[in-house]
Formats: structure tokens, sequence, C-alpha cells
């Protein structure tokens, strides 16, 4: 390798190391975070049905098809009927919900958002936190209110399972209020499934989410590990072709 | 079977001469390719120049393909470019080439431009090749800038709605100049039309002729090289430059092999990162935020361009007043024309340069690039405050250029180019 080649490798190479970094000591987002597991198919088709049962009745996902995730999850068409479509959509249709945005405005003051992307615009952690985080607010139209978005529209749909939490920010001593955060919050109301089992059906839940971003993602990576080796030959056989070629050249 | 091999390859030799007679085939080839004698010494910064036209006809193909799909209508463009990922048979394989693409043609073109400022690459005899250079990167970023609009995202609608609104701040003109971009009082369906039409067509067509007159304006002078020595002064006796050898093969097959381990990387971040997401940032070539279909009624917290634009951005915001922002703005894109009047160094490559020229240009590299970073952070005083500072130091390297390269002490230039 020439002297010059090392340069600007190192050059480059800085450049890839020295951005990263960089751009991770000015990031500040207090969000839990949650790893995201693709290849754990049952985990997705659990998370399907959560999804299906409490979310699909008020938020779309119209770029979403119930084949496609039918197809990709290992869930029979006959299975999509019974289970996962309630009008009367048939398996090729996109996931929609027949609620335009003015009936979203009367019942909610805002339509609720398209799910097919979400998890794209918002990442898991911020997904994940948010069904993690809602409590109880008497102030609030539904009763409830959450640490991520703050005055939240959305009623806490998934509450009979996870139960109902107290937000309690007056510990302190002398009587101040401190930031809340979300050690501050308190299970006062039990539901169905204990911490364990809601912490995994949220993680089922946004591990959906995440695949219905983008369906693709799911055997992208597993493409490119051949594509990788067919240009890791391609490019052996045409560095011995130039080797070759240059034979001549001093 | 020699001898049908032989009839095959007269019968071609007979169509090659039947189209010369007719058209200047093989004078082409030859001018441009087989005897086209380039410096032997080009090194790794020689390769991006033919990556950059790798990118273009990468985007064009993509692009091709991506409008098939496409509907550049407000009420369906961002549906449309899901359908693309989801529906059509590998169309988020063409999407992701083309949304890296964008990213990796910047990458290049920014690397290829380094090159130049490293060699000396837009010295005398070669500043109209410089200037095609400038204007394809000019181009290039109109061209990034309308097709970002496209997918009609929360960033797509307001990235274009702050730049468009810079138009704006000029005196006199400026908001009848940015209404008659626009084509409305805000960013609508008819700019994204509009944004469509010279997206896929207008710009394209001038960047291909531009790149064009680029290669021609090269292929007149002759090409540079790390020595920054004119190889044209030491010909044999048939003329050619005994340091020169003919593009094809000898570059051929070498951009061939650079070709393939550029796509190594390519088709990597395809695969594997498509969004780009270092920590810290919603996504460098897929920002999180345009996943949100486009709400003019709703404005983002946080508004940051694409990367390849955050430098000059950067220098925007740190300038106080909106017009000398975008005074400042529109010269740190520009001063780049005028390098090869600024220059006055009689050396072209930095091997046999002097410190000055060292210092400055180490000055400038490290100031483009935090100015990079700063534009896509959220302005504090602080990040303002350094924005400022390495404003400041950006704009030297062009200004204080006539006086530290004159007084260099720049070492003997060889006769002939080292290995």
């Amino acid at each position: 390798m020439s002297k010059t080649m090392k340069r600007a490798l190192y050059f480059i190479l800085t450049l890839t190391l020295v951005t990263p970094v960089t751009a991770f000591a000015a990031g500040g987002a207090q969000l839990m975070h949650m790893d995201v597991d693709l290849s754990d198919r049952e985990s997705l088709q659990r998370g399907a049905r959560t999804f299906a049962n409490y979310c699909l009745s008020c938020h779309a996902a119209s770029y979403m098809r119930y084949n496609r995730m039918g197809e990709d999850l290992g869930i029979a068409d006959s299975v999509l009927n019974e289970n996962f479509i309630f009008g009367d959509a048939k398996v090729g249709d996109t996931m929609t919900v027949p609620i335009d945005k003015a009936a979203g405005e009367r019942y909610w003051g805002v339509l609720p958002p398209d799910l097919s992307v979400i998890a794209r615009s918002r990442g898991p952690d911020y997904l994940y936190t948010y069904f993690k985080t809602f409590y109880v607010d008497d102030s609030r139209p539904f009763g409830v209110n959450n640490l991520v978005v703050k005055n939240v529209s959305m009623p806490h749909v998934l509450w009979s399972m996870q139960g109902m939490q107290r937000l309690d920010v007056s510990d302190h001593k002398d009587g101040t209020h401190h930031a809340p955060t979300y050690a501050d919050l308190q299970l006062i109301s039990p539901g169905t499934q204990s911490e364990e089992e809601y912490d995994q059906t949220i993680k089922d839940l946004v591990n959906y989410l995440v695949y219905m971003g983008e369906p693709v993602k799911l055997y992208r990576s597993k493409i490119g590990i051949w594509v990788m080796l067919y240009l890791f030959i391609f490019a052996a056989v045409a560095y011995l072709l130039k080797k070759e070629y240059w034979r001549d050249v001093h | 079977m020699a001898n049908s091999d032989n009839q095959v390859i007269n019968a071609l030799v007979g169509l090659r001469d039947w189209v010369d007679d007719r058209f200047p085939l093989m004078q082409n080839w030859n001018e441009h390719l087989a005897k086209y004698y380039a410096p032997k010494n080009f090194n790794f910064w020689y390769f991006f120049g033919a990556f950059a036209l790798l990118v273009f006809v990468i985007q064009i193909v993509t692009g091709i393909w991506l409008t098939m799909n496409y509907k550049p209508s407000a009420a369906e463009a961002f549906a449309s470019v899901e359908y693309i990922m989801r529906d059509v048979s590998w169309g988020w394989f063409i999407r992701y080439m083309h949304s890296t693409g964008a990213s990796a043609f910047f990458v290049v073109i920014y690397l290829h431009m380094f090159r130049a400022l490293l060699y000396g690459s837009y010295k005398k005899p070669r500043e109209l090749l410089w200037l095609s250079g400038m204007a394809i990167y000019l181009l290039l970023m109109g061209e990034a800038f309308f097709g970002y609009l496209l997918p009609w995202g929360q960033m797509s609608y307001w990235g274009a709605q702050v730049i468009i609104s810079l138009f704006g701040a000029l005196p006199i003109v400026g908001e009848e100049l940015a209404l008659w971009i626009r084509g409305d009082f805000v960013v609508s369906d008819v700019t994204l039309n509009r944004f469509f039409s010279l997206h896929v067509i207008a710009f394209p067509f001038l960047i291909a002729a531009l790149v064009g007159v680029h290669i021609l304006a090269l292929h007149e002078v002759g090409s540079n090289n790390p020595d920054g020595i004119e190889i044209k002064k030491n010909k044999n006796a048939e003329g050619i430059p005994v340091d020169g050898i003919p593009f094809h093969p000898y570059y051929t097959v070498k951009d061939i092999w650079g070709a393939s381990v550029f796509m190594i990387f390519f088709f990597a971040v395809i695969f594997f990162a498509p969004e780009m997401k270092v920590p810290g940032t919603q996504g460098l070539f897929l920002e999180g935020a345009n996943f949100i279909p486009a709400d003019p009624l709703k404005t983002p917290e946080h508004i940051a361009p694409v990367w390849y634009f955050t430098p000059f951005y950067a220098i925007l915001r740190a300038v106080p007043s909106q017009l000398g922002g975008v005074i400042a703005m529109g010269l740190a894109v520009s001063l780049f024309l005028l390098l090869p009047w600024l220059d006055r160094s009689p050396v072209k490559s930095v091997r046999y340069r002097g410190t000055n020229y060292k210092i400055a240009l180490t000055l400038f590299i490290i100031s483009f690039l935090i100015l990079g970073w700063l534009g896509l952070q959220v302005a504090t005083p602080l990040y303002t405050w350094m924005a400022r500072i390495f404003t400041v130091v950006y704009f030297l390297f062009f200004f204080l250029m006539p006086f530290y390269t004159a007084v260099d002490s720049d070492k003997e230039v060889p006769e002939r180019v080292t290995s």
C-alpha cells in the first residue's frame, strides 16, 4: 500500500470514527431502551395480535397489507380472517379503519395517526417508553397522562393488562417537587399481567411495529451478506486483473 | 473452430469500419480512452471522478424506475413512496439505492474536490475544468434539494419551506422571487409538481451535459497528478508523454477494481444501514422525521437539512442578520469558483508546497467538518459561537489565500513524476 493511500485511509477512518462519537455526546433523550429482535417470529406474531386487537380499531396502518404480514410472520389466511380482520376487509387489503378526520377530532380532538411507519419516525425506544409510562391524571379527558407525550390524547388502551399507575413527585422532605422520572410511577391497581409479562407484551408490540415500518427489514440484511460475498470475490478478481495489466508500468 | 472465430471477428471489424466511415467512432475511442495519456502516478484520490460518474449512472437508472411508480401529487406522494417500499418488487432496493446514491454523490464529490485542493488541480491551465466542475456541484445541490421534497415527509416539506424562504431575505425582489419559486404562498402541490419536473428532467439533462463538458475540458488540457507536474512537457519521439499511460486499458481496469471496493461500501449501507442512523441522529441519509407525512400546519421542533448541506447551514445560522446569513452562505459556496485566481503559488501539489498552505488547508478542512457537525445540532449559544469562529476560519482560507500562497516556502518541483 502506498504512503498516500495509507494517509488517505487514515483520513477517512478518522472521519467515520469521530463523527458518531461527537454526535453521541450531543444526544440526550431520556428514553428507556429496548433491544429490537426481528428474528423472534413468535414475538412478532404476539405483537401482531396485540396490534390488531388494541390499536387497529382506531389507528390505521394503511400501507400494510394483511396477507403481507401473514406471509412474513407465518400466519395463514384463514387465521387472518378469523383473528385479525374485524371488518369486511379481504386478506389482500391494507389495514384501514373507518374513521375520518372529522370523526377522529370529535372523539379524541385529533385523528389517530397512521401507524404504518410510526417506528421509523419515532424509533423503538420512544414507543417502548410511551407504552410503559401512562399514569392516572384526572385533569385529562380520558383520565390518563403520559411521560413521553405530555397531555396525550390517547386513552391507556392497554390498561387492562398493565393496570393503572400513579405519578408521585412529592417525595422530597421539604415539600418541593422534582421533575418526574420513570421511578416515580407506581402501580396502584394491578392488571391481568405481571410487570414482566406486560414488559414482554410491549416488547412484542414494538418488535411488530418495527417490522411493520419496514417489512423488508426481516430479510434485507440476509440478502446483504450474499451481496457482500459476491462483491468481495468480484473485487479480488478485479484486483488481480489490474495487477496483471499494470505489470509493465514502472 | 478457429476458422469460424475468424469469420466472426472479420464481420465485427467490417461492422466497425462501416460505422467508422459514417461516424468518428475510432477517433473518439482513441481520443478519450485508448490514446488518452494519463499520468501513471495517480493515487487513491484519483478514483473519485470515476466514482462520481458511476453514482450518476446509478441515480439516473434507479430514478427512471422510481418514476415508474412515484406519484408527484401532495395527496399521493408519501403513500406512493411507501407503495414502492412494500408492494413494488424490489422497490425498496431501488429506493435505497437512490437515497444512498444521493448521499454517496456528495461524499464522492467532496472527496473529488478535496483532491483538487491537495494537488492544485484548479490551477492554470485547468481553470475551465474547475469551473465546469463547480457548475456541476451547484447543479447537484439543486438536484438534491428538489429531490428531497419528493417523498413529501415533514423534513421534505419544512426543509423546502425554510430554504425557499431564504430567497425571501434578499432585498426588493426577495418575496416575489420566493413566491415565483414556490408557485404558491406556501410549499404546496404546485411546488411539488414543478420540483418533480426539475428533478427528473431539467437538472439531470444539465448535469449530463456539463459532465460531458467537464470531461472534454479534462481531455483538452490533460490530467493533473499528485506531483502537480505537466506530463506533456516530457514527450518521446512519437509525441507521447513519457510519464503517461493510455487511459484504456490501464485506468479502466484500475477503476473497475476501485469501483468494486466502492460498491462494497455502497451496498453495505443499502443492506445494513440505509438510514445511516449514527447515534445522536435520527438518520443521516434518511431522516426519521421524514417518515411523518408533510403537514403544512405543524412545524417540526428541529428542522435540519441533510448532512451534505449542513456546513453551509451552520454558516447561515452563525450570522446574526438573516440577509447577512444568506449572503455568507452564498459566498461560502461560490468562493470555490475563484480558487484559480486566489492561489498565487507557482507550485500545484501539496507535496511541494510550503507550510503556509498546508496549515491553511488543514484548518479549512477542520472547520468544514465541524461546521457540518454543528449544522446538524440544535443551535445553543455555545454552538453558535463555535459556528462563528469556524465560519471566520472558513472564509480566511479564501480571503488570505493571495497573501499566504505568495510568500510560501515552496519546495523545488522535480522534472519527472515520482511513483
